[in-house]
């Protein structure tokens, strides 16, 4: 394969005008914007077109692929489209979810954070600690957890900015080191087998938790109208001030979209998944009575974890100055120095925030079994999130990324472990798992290394 | 003519023993071009970071709207309206045109950034200096093409109101057709009453495009003449000897400095 010059649709697609300044009427047709372009609908379309053919492909291959997974598990055992299944799909991928949110920070600087696992494994075995050994109360000892985070994410990035160490490095010290904290944590306040046993209810229901039904509405009312209203804000702000703004029938098709989406997710969520199995006929006063389990139903609350960081942190990245500088820095770090941002900091700030969302993370996969052991955090947690964060089409190289691909491709990576340990039965059912979800790792990074190279190719690099 | 806005006299700069800079005097004054040449290793990059701020000069005398200033770091120098167009451009690819050439400066209403107001004013910059090449301001820079690109970078130090700006190689890896538009560009930016300093090796382009042209050889500067009292064969004498005819340095310390 050769690099350069093969790219023919991307590189004739792409119209780069150079004729004189006094000639032409501008041809808005083929440029690739990401912003408001003049037009309806068939414009953006048209936009959008352009761009995934000059290699800027977003999300699309994860969406796609997810779409793919979910339909070949379904066809191949109807067991993984129950309703039990698709909320333990949610709940599943949630630790990989929070973990990859914050890498998407170190990525778009195009460092990274190796150690981001066994961080999630120190905060939570800190938390059950002291929730176990010294008694605090959950919020204290969730707190605990992610003032360690921010902590460890100081420390990560100061050695990275200020000392100058490549982040590979640092990180790799310190997956061990702290792995070694962890140990000593648990060692320190361990039971009989080597974990520490969380009897917090909270704590423990932060993951396994479900809301009531009607709080799950609720929770689509406020994301619906609070989406709905802020495009709609951005669209009338933008045509008062008379510069393009995104057809209105775009926007009420994603609000759309988002409303009946959502609120099919809420309507299987709230059903009893629980099934009549646990029925049981007990002697009341005299009388057999036959009593049900209660009824498992709700949104889980990992759910609104994830809207609510989903929110903030697409806040903090898309209307921010921090947010700015972040993708300048990620972009052209010497642009952003002559352009008096303080790199450092900002290449400090990325490591808190990542290691905030490990801790974030670190509580949910401790709150899964109500414990934590020597190996929370460790063994492929981290790399599963690095490539929730890529699959969902955060780039390797900086520069590029959102909150949202953590959740896209926290999900696929999710998916393919939960279909396949539903589908590969026996001795060799992890093996298959962890061979296929490495395939698709590479396979996303490989888009990623395609899609820049055929960006330079169209000259978009 | 005018009080230069941008005088320098005497600038002196070493680096260890090399004495790069000795005694230069060079001035820009609003509403020119002035063209910065000379041959490789004849101080132009290290004239044009002294006069940034990314490096203190020795000695000699800085004036700026005829006060005595210290430039000390680049943050300065943009403080006093002095804006310099790097030939690595300093853009970030990921971001669109707006973003470029807001940052570092956003503006925000709040924490939240303020785009509409950012938006107008990147187009109304572009607008002042008749771009129609760039079509939306929302492009992508990576999506640009060099001339595009330069163009963006320039028109940055319009949207700031600088007063002057030191533009670096700005043709050097244009083709025809972009150096042509980049040099109006160039004219038109001084014609917005901004003085001008056009560092460049192309001879055309600062025929074509200077009003005065400053000639640095082996670090001291060899004159400052008129455009229409050179043409191209004394231009180039200029940069490799040192003079030509009556003007440039006395012949027996130019002798001394060819190697």
């Amino acid at each position: 394969m050769s690099t350069s010059g093969d790219s023919p649709s991307g590189a004739s697609d792409v119209k780069v005008t150079d004729e004189p300044l006094d000639t032409s009427e501008p041809d808005y047709s083929a440029v690739a914007s990401t912003a408001p372009i003049e037009g309806g609908i068939a414009d953006y379309f048209r936009n959008y077109l352009v761009r995934v053919r000059s290699g800027e492909m977003g999300s699309m291959p994860a969406v796609a692929g997810l779409i793919v997974l979910v339909i070949v598990f379904w066809v191949l055992h109807s067991g993984f489209g129950s309703l039990a299944n698709f909320s333990d799909l949610l709940k599943q991928s949630s630790p990989t979810v929070f973990l990859a949110m914050g890498l998407v920070f170190v990525l778009l600087l195009g460092e990274i954070d190796l150690a981001a696992g066994t961080a999630a494994g120190v905060c939570a075995a800190l938390m059950a600690r002291m929730s176990v050994g010294y008694g605090w109360s959950w919020p204290f000892a969730i707190l605990a957890a992610l003032v360690a985070g921010l902590a460890i994410g100081v420390l990560t990035g100061v050695l990275c900015a200020k000392a100058r160490i490549p982040s590979f490095v640092v990180t790799l010290a310190l997956f061990l080191a702290l792995q070694g904290v962890s140990l000593f944590i648990i060692l320190n306040g361990a039971g009989a087998h080597g974990n520490i046993r969380i009897s917090d209810n909270f704590i423990s229901n932060v993951y396994n938790g479900q809301m009531d039904p009607w709080v799950g509405w609720l929770l689509l009312i406020v994301v619906v109208i609070g989406y709905g209203a802020n495009k709609l804000y951005q669209v009338t702000s933008r045509s008062r001030a008379g510069l393009t703004a995104e057809p209105v029938v775009l926007v009420g098709i994603k609000v759309g979209a988002l409303l009946i989406g959502g609120a099919v997710a809420v309507y299987l969520l709230n059903r009893n998944r629980g099934g009549t199995g646990g029925s049981q006929l007990i002697n009341q006063g005299g009388k057999l009575v036959l009593v049900k389990p209660p009824a498992l139903q709700g949104v889980p609350w990992v759910v609104l974890i994830g809207v609510f960081f989903l929110a903030v942190w697409t806040f903090v990245l898309t209307r921010t100055r921090y947010g700015r500088h972040v993708y300048a820095v990620g972009g052209n770090t010497e642009a952003a120095r002559r352009a008096g941002i303080r790199t450092d900091r900002i290449r400090i700030s990325v490591f808190v925030i990542c290691s905030f969302m490990a801790a974030v993370g670190g509580v949910l996969i401790a709150s899964n079994t109500s414990s934590v052991d020597a190996n929370t955090g460790g063994g492929n947690t981290l790399l599963l999130a690095v490539g929730a964060a890529v699959i969902g089409g955060t780039s390797l190289f900086g520069g590029r990324g959102r909150p949202l691909d953590a959740i896209i491709g926290g999900l696929v990576v999710a998916v393919i472990a939960n279909g396949m340990a539903d589908l590969v039965q026996g001795n060799n059912r992890d093996s298959i798992q962890y061979v296929v979800t490495g395939a698709v790792l590479l396979l996303a990074a490989a888009v990623d290394a395609l899609s820049r190279r055929r960006a330079g190719a169209a000259g978009l690099g | 003519m005018t009080e230069p806005i941008l005088n320098l006299r005497g600038i002196n700069k070493s680096f260890g023993p090399v004495h790069v800079l000795q005694g230069v005097d060079f001035s820009a004054s609003v509403g020119e071009v002035t063209a910065l040449v000379g041959d490789n290793g004849a101080g132009k990059s290290t004239l044009v970071k002294c006069i940034g701020g990314s490096y203190p000069i020795d000695s000699g005398e800085y004036v700026f709207e005829g006060r005595k200033v210290a430039v000390h770091s680049p943050r300065e120098a943009s403080e006093l309206g002095i804006e310099i167009v790097y030939q690595d451009l300093a853009l970030c690819d990921n971001l669109d045109i707006v973003q470029n050439m807001f940052l570092g400066r956003e503006d925000h209403k709040g924490p939240v950034l303020d785009e509409i107001s950012m938006e107008k004013a990147a187009a109304g910059a572009l607008k002042t200096l008749s771009v129609r090449t760039v079509k939306s301001v929302r492009q992508r820079v990576s999506s640009l093409s060099g001339g595009q690109r330069q163009t963006v970078a320039i028109a940055k130090s319009v949207l700031w109101q600088s007063k002057v700006v030191l533009l670096d190689e700005p043709t050097a890896a244009l083709g025809v057709a972009q150096t042509a538009q980049v040099l109006e560009l160039v004219r038109r930016l001084a014609d917005q009453g901004i003085a001008v300093v056009l560092i460049s090796h192309n001879m055309n382009d600062v025929l074509q495009v200077a009003d005065r042209i400053g000639v640095l050889y082996l670090g001291r500067m060899a004159a400052i003449v008129d455009r229409k009292d050179v043409d191209q064969q004394q231009l180039v004498e200029l940069i490799t000897t040192g003079r030509t005819g009556s003007i440039g340095l006395p012949a027996n310390t130019t002798t001394a400095g060819t190697v």
